[in-house]
């Protein structure tokens, strides 16, 4: 089951709000929402929330977002809004984009 | 005038979950039979067995016996391995040993290292 | 302009007309329509205003939408920017015309973590497109990216895309690029747009900044491949091109007088032809100005009008001056009929002074015009742009018709024609005001060096400025020099002194010999009285001794002939 879907209608927004911007069902947008799903599933069960955003079916949502790379992941909450580009199979990086990791220690390992 | 944003996810859920079952359709591209070549047929087999059991269809192809082939997939350095399906196509080239790159470039793990 | 029809898809190259002044004409119709052209130049060349020019122009003339991409200033700043340029940004978005997308990229806040394309870049575009019914695009400066995103493999790949997408659409593009140090743009996307690569400078001369573009290629196309000159001022952007008009413009039969009598009647008798260009040239103080004031007013006395551009003195200064010498301007600038333009050559660029002089004109619609000195514009620039821009000048005035005077100093040392070698070729007529220096004074000479399509006066005048204007006299030319001033009016003198002379000498001569005459005739009366008296006296004695007699009356007659006495 889907703990993100349950949670959409509950009153209380989740605590990590995160956007999933694709444009269709391409193997490399499919990728990045396995991974982000994996990741989220692993460091933030049972409060996150994703919405996928098909700009092919709603193009003008690009330019109120400001999404120019595809597939884009914005963490919408908690505040501030970060942006994650790629289709997330960097987890390392997407753990320090999400403010999940210190970014010193992602560059440890990979100076290592 | 704004469009609420429509969530796609439970598409992607689903779209997801037929990748994990998705058939991989595997060219490896030799010259002829040689160390590196054998080496590389090994590798991609175990590799296959191991990941990909029962929804793979691998082709070995030498490309002194079928030379045109490999002027029509654009190959120069031999071993290639195609990956045709799932797209994106991707090309990998030498003797597959590094199996952690391998499985990246497969879609088969996350990348680990920038 | 009217609105281009679409033709046939067999037509070599449809163009877009971008309706910026001058850019249509050296790309010899506009931009290549449902292509990709890139425009580059440093910072503040005027890239942006020209995407924005071609946007609006896009809309207003050709009523063809367009979608504005902005990498660097917001929708808001751009509006502010060309708003004191006339146009009304916010009007056409209001009015579904004209689509502004901002995109903003913030490094810092961007992650990468995989691959990824620019598809959302296209989606958005594709948008805008669609919103507006966009024909136009321009993206600037698409480069920004290149500090936006971090892989720049596959930036590359998807700018080249995007490239061939504009194409797919059929959408006419402007895709400005800043330049690089050794490339046309930054990250050298110029090898990716292929068709039309139009090139912005923007250099400081002598602290005077000017504006110059050019068409680095254009695929298919004739175009100019000068540098043209380039301005912005409130009313956009304007290309000057070097012979817009070429040299087909109508010429006229008609003559204008010069102000001066005697000046005309050394013009083939009736002065300059209409629509003719003039240069003036002398040294300091030798009335070049006093003959350019003295046509203008002899314009103005017609009821016609005339700007009188001045690079050197104020009106008033102009004014005062030219009524000590009885030509009264003022009472023409009060009727209308005279508009001075006072500036300083320095105040700003060649080009501007043009932009400036073409707008003035275009305004007041002058017969005559008066450019005062015109050598004092090639202290901004070199000799070369200074006759550039005046054959674009000359160009632009004939064709409307206009007659123009043009002083120019020459400086001292030099020979004369050397120092109006650069622009006395553009003139019709060439009038040149020497100094000669003789006796301890300087007088003025009046040449004309050369007037186009008439029969002009070979001779020398002296140029005298009096109370009542301009006087042109002839000169003494004698004993193999040209006498002016005191020496010729001694050497009139001198001359009148020796007439009287030499005719009362001839009355006195007369005079004389009337008396000889008449002493002679005197003496013959006495002779033949006396012959008489003796031919008596002889009657008398022959009839005493008739032999005697006889013998001596032969010797008496013998004597008489000798002495031719009858």
């Amino acid at each position: 089951m889907t703990p993100a879907k349950r949670q959409t209608h509950q009153a209380k927004p989740p605590k990590w709000d995160l956007r999933l911007y694709v444009a269709g069902q391409t193997a490399r947008s499919v990728t990045a929402f396995a991974n982000l799903k994996r990741i989220c599933e692993e460091h933030l069960p049972g409060q996150y929330r994703i919405q996928v955003i098909d700009l092919l079916k709603q193009p003008q949502l690009a330019r109120g977002d400001q999404i120019l790379a595809l597939p884009t992941l914005v963490r919408k909450l908690p505040e501030p809004v970060r942006k994650i580009i790629g289709d997330l199979s960097n987890v390392e990086k997407v753990l320090v984009g999400l403010d999940l990791r210190a970014r010193d220690a992602a560059n440890e390992e990979k100076a290592g | 005038m704004k469009k609420k944003p429509v969530n796609q996810c439970a598409a992607f859920e689903k779209a997801a979950a037929d990748r994990r079952r998705e058939t991989y359709v595997l060219r490896l591209y030799v010259a002829g039979i040689n160390r590196r070549s054998e080496a590389a047929i090994r590798n991609v087999k175990a590799l296959c067995e191991e990941h990909l059991q029962g929804r793979y269809e691998l082709e070995v192809v030498d490309i002194y016996q079928q030379p045109t082939l490999a002027k029509g997939e654009q190959i120069i350095a031999a071993p290639t391995l195609i990956k045709a399906l799932p797209e994106p196509l991707r090309r990998f080239i030498g003797d597959m040993a590094n199996k952690e790159r391998m499985l990246v470039g497969l879609d088969l793990q996350p990348r680990k290292k920038s | 302009m009217a609105k281009r029809v679409r033709r046939g898809k067999l037509e070599p190259l449809e163009k877009c007309p971008t309706g910026i002044s001058g850019l249509d004409e050296i790309t010899e119709g506009g931009l290549p329509r449902g292509r990709p052209t890139l425009v580059c130049g440093s910072a503040g060349s005027g890239k942006t205003l020209l995407g924005m020019e071609f946007l609006i122009r896009g809309i207003t003339s050709f009523n063809e939408p367009g979608v504005f991409m902005a990498f660097e200033e917001s929708a808001q700043e751009l509006a502010e920017n060309v708003a004191s340029l006339g146009f009304d940004v916010p009007g056409l978005i209001a009015r579904k015309k004209l689509l502004i997308d901002h995109v903003r990229i913030e490094r810092s806040e961007i992650e990468e973590t995989g691959e990824y394309d620019l598809e959302g870049l296209f989606v958005r575009l594709g948008a805008a497109v669609d919103e507006v019914g966009a024909k136009r695009v321009v993206l600037d400066t698409v480069e920004a990216l290149f500090g936006g995103l971090p892989n720049e493999a596959i930036l590359r790949a998807e700018l080249r895309r995007l490239f061939r997408w504009l194409k797919t659409r059929g959408l006419t593009a402007v895709i400005t690029g800043e330049t690089g140090e050794r490339t046309l743009t930054r990250y050298g996307i110029e090898e990716y747009i292929s068709d039309c690569v139009i090139f912005l400078d923007h250099r400081v001369n002598n602290q005077i900044a000017t504006r110059r573009l050019r068409v680095v290629k254009y695929r298919g196309s004739k175009h100019g491949t000068n540098e043209y000159p380039t301005l912005i001022d409130e009313d956009g952007l304007s290309v000057l091109p070097i012979t817009s008009l070429g040299l087909s413009y109508p010429v006229s039969r008609d003559r204008v007088s010069t102000g001066v009598p005697r000046l005309d009647a050394m013009l083939g008798g009736k002065g300059y032809y209409r629509g003719s260009t003039v240069l003036l040239s002398g040294s300091a103080g030798t009335g070049k100005s006093s003959l350019a004031a003295t046509f203008a007013d002899s314009i103005c006395r017609s009821g016609k009008r005339i700007i009188y551009l001045s690079f050197e003195e104020s009106a008033d200064q102009i004014i005062r001056n030219m009524q000590s010498i009885g030509v009264n301007l003022k009472q023409w600038r009060e009727k209308g009929n005279l508009v001075f333009n006072t500036v300083r050559p320095t105040l700003q660029g060649l080009e501007m002074h043009l932009a400036m002089i073409r707008k003035m004109v275009k305004a007041f619609k002058p017969h005559a015009i008066v450019m005062d000195p015109i050598s004092n514009l090639i202290s901004v620039s070199d000799r070369i742009d200074t006759k550039a821009m005046l054959m674009r000048l000359i160009d632009f005035l004939k064709n409307q018709g206009i007659t123009a005077v043009f002083t120019s100093l020459t400086t001292g040392g030099l020979e004369l024609e050397q120092t109006e070698e650069g622009v006395s070729s553009l003139m019709d007529t060439w009038l040149l005001v020497k100094m000669v220096e003789r006796n301890g004074e300087r007088n003025r000479l009046l040449y004309v060096l050369k007037s186009r399509g008439m029969s002009h006066s070979n001779q020398v005048r002296e140029f005298r400025l009096t109370d009542d204007g301009i006087v042109l006299t002839d000169v003494y030319l004698g004993g193999g020099e040209v006498l002016t001033g005191s020496a010729r009016m001694l050497q009139e003198m001198q001359d009148r002194v020796q007439t009287e002379v030499a005719a009362a000498d001839a009355a006195r001569r007369k005079r004389e010999l009337d008396i000889e005459k008449a002493d002679l005739r005197a003496d013959l009366d006495a002779l033949k009285a006396r012959l008489a008296n003796i031919e008596a006296e002889q009657n008398l004695a022959q009839r005493g001794e008739t032999t005697r007699i006889e013998t001596l009356g032969q010797r008496r007659r013998s004597l008489s002939r000798s002495r031719q006495a009858d």
